[in-house]
């Protein structure tokens, strides 16, 4: 659960350095009011994160006149925006919680001008599946098979709903979104 | 999304348009439909949805685009062809009232025999027996009326099927019903498609229901994004 999150902060900041370089600090701020929802991230964090996007040559540093970290300007290199166009394109596993994921990819595909509507199409498609492996499930199975399978059913359902309320509300989300 | 076997396909809708007055209701919809295969076709209301439907099945004429069954273009054909077609080739299950409130259970599922020239005692023998196979045979004598939302559904299923079409058209057939009716309705609806080899079109806002389909279509402002068939 702790790697999913770390690993969606990684690619949020990513995405959000797509649509603009950005020093640490702005960068924190920036995820924080659209992704914190009350709980901002620590320096740390962002500086750590920063560091390994460095390493594996997703973002580059642009210098400025000064030290310390938070003189550094981070940008976004072609490697980064492939992988920001990946991880945005494959859907997300089913589980628990998966909405919080759900909404960074949808705001960042809106900021960097992607088809929101399209990633949430490709998740409803992989909810279904799902769905539809659990229904044939329950088909053979027993009263225990059935009330097991009955409960995720309608756990994902909610999810569905979640993703049609959402594509609803793209044009909305998209003005509020955009700098 | 084109498919590579775009030319094995039962029924299409090719880049259809469809206003009523000043509303778009399609705008380059386009579709396949295999032999055999359960279609969920979702999106928001309002959407075209149902408007998609009645032009796959012939009830509407698009302004224009085609609609293929078979290979033959719906549009080209005469109406009395066109009917013709809809009775024997196509079933129907709505939401409401599509049962003959008049006549018996047994009576309404054996109608699309008789009116296909089918002798009565025929006819309401393979009323019978479908009626069963959807399990309810408990209602075959009473009137529409005097049955629950769910067995009207599973009667009405049974209308569609007793002539075995090949495409069954479902505009919400579980919409009035709660969940635990609806999921038996669709259990045994999928179960009997795939017994005749029917394809069905389904039209539903339940993930639920959508998850007895082999694949999904969803139609947002007229136009169809559809998830690729795979055999
Ligand atoms: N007979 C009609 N006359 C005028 N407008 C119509 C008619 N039928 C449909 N429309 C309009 O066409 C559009 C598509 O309607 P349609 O009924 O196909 O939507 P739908 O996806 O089936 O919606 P729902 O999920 O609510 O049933 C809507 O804007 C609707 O208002
Ligand atoms: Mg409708």
């Amino acid at each position: 659960m702790c790697i999913v999150i770390g690993m969606s902060v990684g690619f949020a900041l990513l995405g959000l350095l797509e649509s603009g370089p950005r020093h640490g600090y702005d960068l924190k701020r920036f995820y924080d009011e659209r992704f914190g929802h009350g709980r901002a991230l620590h320096y740390g964090q962002v500086y750590s994160t920063l560091a390994r996007l460095l390493k594996n040559g997703l973002v580059e540093v642009e210098s400025e006149p000064g030290d310390g970290p938070e003189r550094k300007r981070y940008a976004i290199t072609s490697a980064g925006v492939t992988d920001v166009a990946g991880w945005l394109a494959q859907p997300e596993k089913p589980e628990p919680y998966l909405q919080s994921t759900l909404y960074t990819k949808v705001v960042l595909a809106l900021l960097t001008g992607r088809d929101a509507a399209d990633l949430l199409d490709g998740q409803r498609a992989e909810h279904l599946r799902l769905m539809r492996e659990l229904t044939r499930r329950k088909s053979d199975g027993d009263l225990a098979d059935q009330l097991i399978c009955d409960h995720a059913l309608f756990h994902l359902e909610a999810d569905l709903r979640w993703l049609e309320l959402t594509a609803a509300r793209l044009d909305q989300l998209a003005d509020q979104v955009r700098p | 999304m084109a498919s590579p076997m775009a030319d094995d396909a039962l029924l299409t809708a090719e880049d259809l348009h469809l206003s009523f007055g000043p509303t778009p209701a399609l705008s380059s919809a386009s579709l396949r439909v295999h032999a055999g295969e359960v279609l969920a076709l979702m999106g928001p209301s309002g959407s075209g949805k149902s408007t998609l439907l009645h032009c796959l099945a012939g009830i509407l004429s698009p302004d224009s685009g085609r609609v293929r069954f078979d290979g033959h273009d719906l549009s080209a054909m005469s109406d009395a062809r066109r009917s013709a077609l809809r009775r024997t080739e196509f079933g129907f299950v709505f939401q409401f009232g599509q049962l003959v409130p008049e006549l018996s259970c047994l009576e309404n599922v054996a109608l699309p025999l008789r009116l296909a020239g089918v002798g009565r005692r025929q006819a309401q023998r393979s009323a019978a027996e479908w009626l069963d196979r959807l399990e309810v045979a408990d209602v075959a004598g009473k009137r529409p009326g005097q049955a629950s939302g769910g067995q009207g559904q599973r009667v009405a299923v049974a209308r569609a099927l007793v002539t075995r079409p090949r495409v069954i058209f479902a505009d919400e057939p579980t919409g009035a019903l709660d969940s635990l009716n609806g999921e038996r309705v669709m259990r045994l609806f999928t179960a009997a498609a795939q017994q005749t080899g029917a394809a069905v079109v389904l039209v539903t806002h339940e993930a639920r229901v959508a998850a007895y389909s082999d694949r999904e279509a969803v139609v947002r402002d007229g136009r169809v994004r559809e998830q690729e068939y795979v055999r």
